[in-house]
């Protein structure tokens, strides 16, 4: 397949050694041509709405003029790259970003494999079943609601503050403090999403042969011994592809949630640069520089991913994504 | 042996401590969700004040009345129903296709199009550039801005190659030497045949189209044209109660009192049909994971 792909890109018309390879695919080409006909919508719609974009991006390199268009405006190499790397909440943003998806990555990976080795632990299949049910249930609710909840229980008249009336003398403002803007974030992100991310490890765990289990109990082997020995080892491919996702993600944490349970008052902690980009481009127009605080963060995204993948796959016994 | 007697008591006590934290988590998740609902009917925190001594005359629908007298909620769930329907068509025919195309061995070119697929999913050129994208194209303020930018999801094409793979290839060849054309194989042998995976994406496309708000948010500034989570998104995180729903209150405290009530009434109103129907379709939420978490 290798060598198929290579030839076409590189070698020229014409040349007699590739003319029957090539001549070989066209007729491959067009004997099959219904089979490109089906890929051709998805390839068009990707070339519209995602490389299109990508020469777009170039804008980051110009200043932007909406009369002269992206081909027209002025080259200023890394003009607004500079002037956001120099600016004075450069660092709070990056930190920002940093922190609520490093954080989030500590806090929500392991926890779903925690919930799906005390699910393993339920022996009836009907308890287990109803009790995954209900895991799983926020994960059908919409961010948008989600919010809105944290938002009600917080509120300083809100239910949480009731009770803690009885102990307090005036109400916590939970959601115009930065100072626990990260933690309602993470924590409203477990309760929504933990339960569903369990379901890849319940099934891992449902493919181990019980007989180990037997074998190992019958050794003398303690509950959690065998968890430790039996059940997390199965748990580890998965585990390790999925940590690499999720860590190659880090800096391309959505936009979604923050923008939501951001408010002005707690922007100190909660503006990440997904939030920046699209205050700074769409709403103020400042579209050169935005794109360029975008690309710096894409380009950030792909080498950690990169790196992540490389440690892993060392801890891994050569066992990575790619 | 010993060590066998030695454990069991240890293993006991552990299992018992495993049931009594599943217990406290399913009640940290569904207590929250039947907080909101139970709190739709009544006066704000009425429940925490008022506990077990709830009366009859605590209940009201005075949320969910407020809600329906004016047509935004109406007209944003109409609206999310047609931008998830529309979306929901075309993202599976056209991942549906592509997964064929890429599941066919021996396809020409089967490693350029894979890269040209997963390479979008690692970089793409940002928020602002498909904007101008969208915007250069007429679609702002149009269905189409919501329904084709994310029509190619990746994800979707590898889950159908991979069921299209173990489609036994006998079968085509069967068909190939009936002389049926590929066009014919896919749609009279392959289609029928992958009901499960079409239903499993256009589970996830419907549902993933009905709770987003960014791409609306961006795209279409028009209210009319709002999806049910942006008119939720305006009521619960925006605080904006819409003024037809609260015209005859006045007093601050009163509207502050009925905006509280419209708040969770619209919670519930939003939430509970997918709630209520997606433990029927649980199994293939499940099997959409599995086949997906196959490498």
């Amino acid at each position: 397949m290798e060598e198929l792909v290579k030839a076409e890109q590189t070698i020229p018309v014409g040349k007699p050694a590739a003319t029957s390879k090539l001549s070989r695919n066209l007729t491959y080409i067009k004997k099959n041509y219904i089979l490109y006909l089906l890929i051709a919508p998805a390839v068009i719609l990707t070339i519209i709405f995602k490389y299109i974009p990508i020469y777009g991006a170039t804008i980051a390199f110009k200043d932007f003029s909406p009369i002269r268009g992206i081909a027209g405006s002025e080259w200023v190499g890394f003009k607004h790259f500079i002037s956001f790397l120099t600016s004075p909440n450069f660092i709070e943003i990056l930190m920002n970003t940093i922190k609520l998806s490093s954080f989030e990555l500590l806090i929500g990976f392991p926890i779903p494999i925690i919930l799906a080795l005390m699910l393993n632990q339920l022996r009836k299949s009907s308890v287990k079943k109803n009790v995954q049910l209900a895991l799983y249930a926020p994960h059908f609710i919409s961010v948008v609601v989600v919010s809105g909840m944290v938002f009600l229980f917080l509120s300083p008249v809100g239910p949480v503050n009731v009770i803690l009336s009885t102990f307090l003398d005036k109400p916590i403002s939970f959601m115009s403090d930065p100072d626990y803007f990260r933690s309602i974030y993470i924590w409203s992100g477990v309760w929504q999403g933990a339960g569903w991310a369990s379901i890849v490890y319940v099934a891992a765990l449902a493919n181990v042969d019980p007989q180990l289990h037997e074998a190992a109990t019958l050794d003398g082997a303690s509950l959690l011994q065998r968890i430790w020995h039996i059940d997390l080892p199965t748990l580890k491919p998965v585990m390790a592809v999925l940590f690499i996702l999720a860590a190659g993600g880090i800096m391309g944490i959505g936009f979604e949630k923050a923008y939501l349970m951001q408010t002005p008052m707690n922007s100190p902690s909660s503006e990440i640069i997904a939030t920046y980009v699209y205050k700074r481009g769409l709403l103020a127009g400042d579209y050169s520089f935005a794109t360029a605080v975008g690309l710096f963060n894409a380009v950030v995204n792909v080498i950690l991913l990169g790196v992540v993948n490389q440690v892993v796959k060392k801890l891994n016994e050569g066992e990575g994504l790619v | 042996m010993n060590n066998q007697i030695k454990h069991a008591k240890g293993d006991r006590i552990l299992l018992l401590t495993n049931n009594i934290l599943l217990t406290i988590i399913v009640l940290a998740i569904v207590g929250p969700l039947l907080y909101v609902f139970l709190s739709s009917f009544l006066e704000p925190n009425a429940i925490i004040r008022k506990g077990l001594a709830l009366s009859s005359s605590d209940w009201s629908l005075e949320g969910y009345k407020r809600l329906f007298t004016d047509d935004t909620i109406v007209r944003g769930f109409f609206n999310s129903l047609l931008y998830s329907t529309g979306f929901t068509i075309v993202t599976v025919l056209v991942c549906l296709f592509a997964g064929y195309t890429l599941s066919v061995d021996g396809l020409v070119g089967k490693k350029v199009f894979m890269i040209f697929f997963l390479f979008t999913m690692f970089f793409g050129g940002g928020l602002i550039p498909t904007y101008f994208v969208i915007r250069d194209l007429g679609m702002l303020n149009t269905i189409w801005a919501i329904i084709l930018p994310g029509a190619v999801n990746v994800w979707f094409i590898i889950l159908a190659r991979t069921y299209f793979k173990a489609v036994p290839n006998e079968l085509k060849e069967a068909a190939r030497i009936d002389g049926a054309s590929d066009l014919k194989i896919f749609f009279r042998i392959i289609l029928p045949l992958s009901k499960p995976i079409i239903f499993v994406l256009a589970l996830y496309a419907f549902i993933g189209q009905w709770n987003a708000y960014f791409d609306a948010m961006i795209y279409l500034d028009d209210r009319e044209l709002h999806p049910l989570q942006l008119v939720l998104r305006s009521i619960l995180i925006q605080n904006e109660v819409q003024p037809g729903m609260v015209a005859d209150v006045e007093a601050r405290n009163e509207l502050m009192r009925i905006s509280e009530m419209i708040r969770y009434s619209s919670i519930v109103i939003a939430s509970l049909p997918l709630l209520i129907m997606y433990p029927f379709f649980q199994k293939y939420f499940e099997k959409g994971v599995m086949v997906g978490s196959l490498k």
